[in-house]
C-alpha cells in the first residue's frame, strides 16, 4: 500500500465463522481490503457470499454465538478495532461517530414508535455530549444537509409518515450528524425505486465531496458500481476473488465469475435476439465448500488443475488488479 | 389504438381501476385511489408485452385486473374475443386456467407445508376432470424437467429450495394448466443477478417451445427490454409511452422514459462516463391526490400550464410508437 497515512480503514485477513450444528460455516474467509480517505469503494457479490458479514465483523455486530471473528485485523485510523471488546466504550465510540452503517431496509432500521427527531438527536447527544436542545437543532441541520425539505417539521414525523427514499435520507443524516469518517452502506438502494435510487446515490456521492467521507458500498448491483465506485472487490463464497479499479474489473475482468456476473446483466443496447449468458448452477452453500476453488462447479473453464487447492489472490495487472484463479495466466483457456 | 387486431390474444380498452378510500365509523368514501386510469393496450399472441414503472404506478393492478382478481371500475378486457370484465366467478373459472400468474416473491407464493409435487398436483387436477394417479405423476415430472428441476425433488418442501429453484417451481405451477397467457409480476426482481439471467432465459425458451404469451411486469427497464416485444411505460396509473422494444434505447421520447433509461445501471465503464444523467427531483405523487392533468408534471422539466390542465392523450408519433406528452 503506497501511502499509509491516507488509508482510513484496512482489513487484514479477516475470518468470521458461524459455529452451527452442521459444523463451522466460514462466512468470511481471509478477506483483506482497504479504503482511503474520501474514496468510494464497492464490495460486490451475490446473496450469501459473505459481503454483509464482512462489514458486520468490522463493526463487531455479528451475533455471537453462533458467529465469531476467528482471526485477522481491522485497522481503523491506526487502531486495531478487534482488540476492543465488542461492548467496550471504545468500540461504541467508533460505531456511529467513526464508522456509520446504513442498511438495506430503511423501515426496519428506524424505530417505528419514536419521532425522527428523537432518534436523530439521541445519536448526537451521545456522541457529541451536548444537551437535548442543541442536539435537536443539529438534527435539523443534518436533515437539511441530506436534502429533506421542511426539516423542522419533519423532525416531528414518525418513520411511517415518510417514504422509503426519505427514510434512507434520515439514516444518512444520522451518519452525517456525528461526522462519521466512514459510511458503510449495505445495499443502500436495493429497496428503493430506480429514480429514488439515483437520488440517494447522488447524495452519498456529494457527502464525499463536501465532508471528505469515505463510503464503502456493499451491493449486488454492478450498475451502481460503474457510476459511483473507484475500486471494486468481488466476493464469492466468503473470499475476495478479484479486486481492482472499477475500469479494470468492468472492462478487463480476469476471473470467470466476474465475467459471468457481467454477462448476466441485461444490456439496454443489446439486440432483441441476444440471449443472456447465465452462470450455470447455484451459489454454493457455505457449509459445504470444497477444499479447492469454490467456483469450480459453475466455472466454464474448470479443469483438473483447479482442484489443487484454494487459488490465492495474485497480481494480474497494473493498478492493483488482483485475481484468485488457477487459470488466470492461461489466456488461451479464457479466450471466448 | 391498434384495434381489431387479428393476432390479439388480449385487448384492454380504457381500463380504470379505482379503489375507494373509506374513513370513519360509517365507512364513508372520502376519495379514490386511481390505481389504473384509462389504460389501453393490445397483447399479441405468442409475444411478450412488457409493463414498466416504479412502485405504485399501477402495473401490478393492471395484471390483477386482467386476471379478474379485481373487478374493474370501467373499461373493457377482451380475452380471445370474449369480454371478461363482467363475468361471474363461475364463468371466469375456465378462463382463469388459461391465464396464469407468476409472482414476485418466490418465498411467500409457495405453501411451506406442501411438497413440490403436491403443489403442482393441485394445479394439475383443478380442471375438475378425472386424472389417473400415474398420469399426474408423469405430468409432475414433465413439468419439473421443463423448468429445469430434478423430478426427484418432488418430495421436497419449498424451504429446501433456493430462490431461483422456487421461482422455477412457480413457473412450473403456472404451466400446469397449459395456459395461453402468463402474467409475470416481477418474476426476477427477488433473484440474484446470475440466477436472474437463468430464469429470463428459461421464460424465453418456454415461450418458444409452447407458444406462450407473456404480460411481463417489472421495474427494471433492462430486464423488460431483454424479454419484451412491446413495452408500455406506466406512471401513476397512466401509460405515458408505448413502443416496440427495439425503439426504447434510441428513440424513446417521453421525459419519464428518458429518466428511467438514465437510471438503468449499465456495466460499460466507458459508456457510463459519457452518458448524461437525469436525476429526477422529488417523488411519485400519492395516487389519492394525483395532480390534475399530466401525472408527471410535478417532476418534469418541460411542465407548462397546458400540462396542468389536462392529461395529454396518447398519440402515435411513428409506426406503433405512442407518447402522451404535449412538449416533446
Amino acid at each position: 500500500m503506497e501511502d499509509n497515512r491516507n488509508i482510513l480503514l484496512e482489513v487484514k485477513h479477516l475470518k468470521t465463522s458461524f459455529f452451527t450444528q452442521a459444523g463451522e460455516v466460514k462466512a468470511v474467509d481471509d478477506v483483506s481490503y482497504y479504503i482511503k480517505k474520501g474514496e468510494i469503494i464497492a464490495v460486490v457479490g451475490e446473496s450469501g457470499c459473505g459481503k454483509s458479514v464482512t462489514q458486520m465483523s468490522v463493526m463487531q455486530l455479528v451475533q455471537s454465538p453462533p458467529g465469531k471473528i476467528v482471526g485477522g485485523e481491522v485497522i481503523f485510523e491506526g487502531q486495531n478495532l478487534l482488540e476492543y471488546d465488542r461492548n467496550s466504550p471504545e468500540m461504541r465510540a467508533v460505531r456511529g461517530a467513526g464508522i456509520a452503517m446504513i442498511f438495506q431496509e430503511p423501515m426496519t432500521s428506524l424505530n417505528p414508535v419514536f419521532k425522527i427527531g428523537t432518534q436523530l438527536s439521541e445519536v448526537i447527544m451521545i456522541h457529541k455530549k451536548v444537551d437535548k436542545k442543541t442536539a435537536w437543532e443539529e438534527g435539523i441541520k443534518a436533515l437539511e444537509a441530506v436534502g429533506i425539505p421542511d426539516a423542522k417539521s419533519r423532525m416531528e414525523n414518525y418513520p411511517f409518515q415518510m417514504s422509503g427514499g426519505m427514510r434512507q435520507r434520515v439514516l444518512i443524516a444520522i451518519a452525517v450528524a456525528c461526522g462519521s469518517k466512514l459510511i458503510i452502506a449495505d445495499e443502500p438502494t436495493t429497496a428503493l425505486d430506480v429514480t429514488t435510487q439515483a437520488q440517494v446515490m447522488e447524495l452519498l456521492q456529494s457527502l464525499v465531496k463536501t465532508y471528505g467521507t469515505s463510503i464503502l458500498m456493499v451491493t449486488h448491483n454492478l450498475g451502481l458500481v460503474t457510476r459511483y465506485a473507484e475500486r471494486v472487490y468481488v466476493m464469492y463464497a466468503g473470499k475476495v476473488i478479484e479486486s481492482g479499479t472499477t475500469e479494470d474489473i468492468l472492462m478487463h475482468p480476469v476471473h470467470p465469475y466476474t465475467k459471468g456476473l457481467l454477462n448476466s446483466v441485461p444490456k439496454l443496447d443489446a439486440s432483441d435476439e441476444e440471449r443472456l449468458v447465465a452462470i450455470k448452477g447455484q451459489p454454493p452453500r457455505l457449509s459445504e465448500l470444497p477444499s479447492y476453488c469454490a467456483f469450480y462447479p459453475r466455472c466454464p473453464y474448470a479443469c483438473e488443475e483447479c482442484k489443487q487447492g484454494y487459488p490465492i489472490l495474485e497480481e494480474v495487472g497494473p493498478n492493483e488488479h488482483f485475481c484468485a484463479c488457477w487459470m488466470k495466466n492461461k489466456e488461451v483457456a479464457h479466450a471466448e | 389504438m391498434q384495434s381489431d387486431n387479428k393476432d390479439a390474444i388480449l385487448e384492454v380498452k380504457s381500463l380504470k381501476m379505482h379503489f375507494p378510500v373509506r374513513k370513519g365509523f360509517f365507512n364513508k368514501t372520502v376519495g379514490y385511489v386511481k390505481a389504473v386510469d384509462d389504460v389501453s393496450f393490445v397483447v399479441e399472441n405468442g409475444k411478450t408485452f412488457g409493463l414498466v414503472g416504479e412502485s405504485g404506478c399501477g402495473k401490478t393492478t393492471v395484471g390483477k385486473t386482467i386476471l379478474r382478481i379485481n373487478t374493474p371500475t370501467s373499461g373493457e378486457i377482451i380475452y380471445k374475443g370474449q369480454h371478461i370484465e363482467n363475468l361471474s366467478a363461475k364463468q371466469m373459472a375456465p378462463i382463469r386456467r388459461d391465464i396464469q400468474m407468476i409472482f414476485q416473491d418466490p418465498y411467500s407464493s409457495l405453501d411451506p407445508r406442501q411438497s413440490l409435487g403436491s403443489i403442482l398436483k393441485e394445479a394439475i387436477v383443478c380442471d375438475g376432470k378425472p386424472h389417473e394417479r400415474e398420469e399426474i405423476a408423469n405430468t409432475i415430472s414433465e413439468l419439473m424437467v421443463a423448468v429445469g428441476l430434478d423430478p426427484i425433488m418432488a418430495d421436497r418442501y419449498p424451504h429446501e429450495l433456493s430462490g431461483g429453484q422456487r421461482q422455477r417451481l412457480g413457473i412450473a405451477r403456472a404451466l400446469a394448466c397449459n395456459p395461453s397467457l402468463i402474467v409475470c409480476d416481477e418474476p426476477v426482481s427477488a433473484l440474484d443477478v446470475s440466477i436472474q439471467a437463468q430464469v429470463i432465459n428459461l421464460l424465453r425458451d418456454l415461450q418458444e417451445k409452447r407458444g406462450l404469451t407473456y404480460l411481463f411486469i417489472a421495474h427494471d427497464l433492462a430486464v423488460v427490454k431483454n424479454i419484451a416485444d412491446t413495452i408500455a411505460v406506466m406512471y401513476l396509473g397512466h401509460i405515458v409511452e408505448l413502443m416496440d422494444s427495439s425503439e426504447i434505447y434510441e428513440h424513446s421520447i417521453h421525459p419519464y422514459t428518458q429518466a428511467l433509461l438514465s437510471a438503468v445501471p449499465i456495466t460499460d465503464y466507458y459508456a457510463e462516463k459519457k452518458r448524461n444523467r437525469i436525476v429526477l427531483e422529488g417523488e411519485v405523487p400519492s395516487p389519492i391526490n394525483a395532480p390534475a392533468g399530466c401525472p408527471f408534471q410535478t417532476r418534469c422539466k418541460f411542465a407548462s400550464d397546458k400540462c396542468r390542465k389536462a392529461m395529454p392523450p396518447l398519440t402515435e408519433r411513428r409506426d406503433g410508437h405512442f407518447v402522451a406528452c404535449y412538449n416533446v
